[in-house]
């Protein structure tokens, strides 16, 4: 009777655990399809022109058409543009999120860190919608003009919580004695910040660096209140600039051009993909 | 002899964690300079805490309470700037803990770059060399000075430890069970390198290990329960305790 008893367990188990197996198999599924769907469909875009050429002109477009030749043109414009406002971003975002980061992880039980936490997790919650609009009053109108420095602005208030967040979490979980040793020598509380406990938690907020702009690099909505979009290659950071989701968007809305969805697809999540796969190889490699 | 002043001295200092215990209980004792003073006792007795309160360790954590007086060369430490504390008074912790991300070369300096002093590469140089012939480690590491600081052994660690703390000329080092994380024949370098440094600074240093506080240390102090039970000559302490509760504790009665 007790054999059967096991038996039984032992087969409960098993149902449990192929009822798991499959559960995660079903969540991977859309993945995968999204994967396939793009890489299939976005493949045979992809050339060197195609990362080299901007958007092509309407004229462009009509004579290859008649032509019966394919869309000439790529996303250079979207690349650059995107490149810009996300290296903008990123100059400001993460020294000003680190700081962040480390007064809360520092000063956790004061008042005043409670609320700045508070307002971290609001702002991460915040939709992405109501930054870009935010930023069009802010910045945009005052400017008188769209821009990449807009765009910047947008990118950077939507990076700060996930950089405070991981510089925050990756010091607490320093050992102490790592501070105390610092401060054992006589140093003040920014410099062992400083030299100590920011150089060891390095690989947590580089980490966190990553996925804040892989989390970031694919915000259309944002950036069309901002950067507005452009059609050829600019450097200008008072100009209206061009991102590559904006042109994914663009892209969709012109007949014409919807060829050229698909490779600027592909680019953009490839792009994500390997910035995540990089943040988790340097997290592993971090945490040895 | 007597007429020596004291280095540091403790005042009924008592320490506490939470209102209601105390962890130190009116401690008082005066610590004579240029020795090696063993404080020893159970496990949880309250050895740390005091030594923490000597370098303001305590002043970290809000909750923590510290009473009483503690004296540096006269002067109330407890009434002192932390950061001037600590420069004179170093400390080593009883996992050997090199900075992670410095090398070797940098960790040695490491009190100055926390404490905002330049130095010029000369002074560097000598101040590394110097600073790890102390701790007689200058010629096992010094090609490989570039390289992190936990690529040596617990031995090598917590000696680059010792010599870091020296840098900085404290008058006093704590020592918090510096070799319970370390093999013998570690311990038998650091306990030798202890005798060695004791000419230039005053040590007070927590034991588990009975042999090594008679092996080293010349003065005693037995803490039992957050209490000074009894401190006094190691020699006399070990052959002829006056209190039963160290004399329990010695013939390893008691934990
Ligand atoms: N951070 C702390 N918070 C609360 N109680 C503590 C803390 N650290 C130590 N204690 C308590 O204080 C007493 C003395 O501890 P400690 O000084 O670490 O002992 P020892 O070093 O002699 O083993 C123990 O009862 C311990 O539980
Ligand atoms: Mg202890």
């Amino acid at each position: 009777m007790n054999k059967l008893k096991i038996r039984h367990r032992l087969a409960k188990d098993k149902l449990m655990l192929w009822s798991i197996c499959l559960l995660a198999a079903l969540t991977a599924v859309p993945l995968l399809a999204i994967l396939g769907e793009v890489l299939l469909r976005g493949y045979d875009q992809l050339s060197w022109s195609f990362f080299t050429e901007p958007t092509p002109t309407a004229y462009k477009v009509t004579k290859a058409i008649e032509a019966g030749e394919p869309i000439p043109g790529g996303i250079a414009n979207g690349i650059v543009g995107t490149m810009i406002m996300l290296g903008m971003a990123v100059m400001v975002a993460v020294p000003l999120g680190i700081l962040c980061g480390a007064f809360l992880a520092e000063n956790g039980k004061n008042r005043f860190a409670q609320f700045v936490s508070y307002l971290t997790d609001l702002l991460q919650g915040t939709p992405s919608v109501i930054i870009g609009i935010i930023t069009y009053i802010w910045v945009v109108v005052p400017m008188k003009g769209y821009s990449a420095i807009a765009g910047s602005v947008a990118l950077c208030i939507m990076m700060l919580p996930l950089i405070i967040r991981s510089t925050e979490e990756t010091l607490k979980i320093l050992p102490a004695s790592l501070k105390e040793a610092g401060l054992a020598l006589g140093g003040n509380n920014a410099r062992v910040m400083m030299k100590v406990q920011l150089p060891a938690a390095f690989g947590g907020i580089f980490t966190g660096v990553l996925l804040a702009v892989s989390r970031v690099i694919g915000e259309t909505a944002p950036l069309m209140f901002t950067a507005l979009g452009c059609s050829f290659v600019r450097f200008a950071v008072d100009k209206p600039i061009s991102a590559v989701p904006l042109l994914i968007w663009e892209f969709f809305n012109d007949p014409n051009l919807q060829e050229l969805i698909w490779g600027a697809s592909l680019f953009l999540l490839l792009f994500v993909l390997t910035l995540n796969l990089l943040s988790k190889y340097l997290a592993k490699k971090w945490n040895q | 002899m007597e007429s020596v002043k004291p280095i540091l001295e403790f005042k009924n200092t008592c320490v506490s964690y939470t209102k209601q215990t105390m962890a130190v209980k009116y401690v008082s004792a005066a610590i004579e300079r240029n020795t090696i003073t063993a404080i020893m006792g159970p496990s949880g007795c309250g050895k740390s805490t005091l030594l923490r309160a000597v370098n303001l360790m305590h002043n970290l954590y809000p909750n923590i309470r510290v009473d009483g007086e503690i004296l540096l060369n006269g002067e109330n430490i407890l009434a002192m700037e932390p950061i001037d504390v600590r420069r004179r008074v170093g400390m080593v912790f009883q996992r050997p803990a090199p900075f992670p991300t410095m090398s070797i070369y940098d960790n040695v300096l490491s009190g100055f770059v926390l404490n905002g002093i330049k130095l010029s590469k000369a002074e560097k140089d000598a101040t590394v060399e110097r600073c790890l012939r102390s701790v007689a480690l200058w010629d096992e590491v010094k090609d490989v000075l570039n390289k992190k600081g936990t690529f040596l052994s617990g031995g090598q660690q917590q000696r680059l430890c010792i010599a870091r703390a020296l840098a900085m000329k404290p008058d006093v080092l704590l020592m918090d069970e510096p070799t319970s994380a370390l093999d013998p024949i570690a311990t038998k370098h650091i306990e030798e390198l202890l005798l060695e440094l004791q000419k230039g600074v005053t040590i007070l240093i927590v034991t588990h290990n009975m042999g090594q506080a008679r092996r080293i240390s010349s003065k005693s102090m037995f803490m039992y329960l957050g209490e000074l039970v009894e401190y006094g000559d190691t020699e006399t302490m070990f052959t002829n305790p006056i209190d039963e509760r160290t004399k329990s504790y010695l013939t390893g009665k008691m934990g």
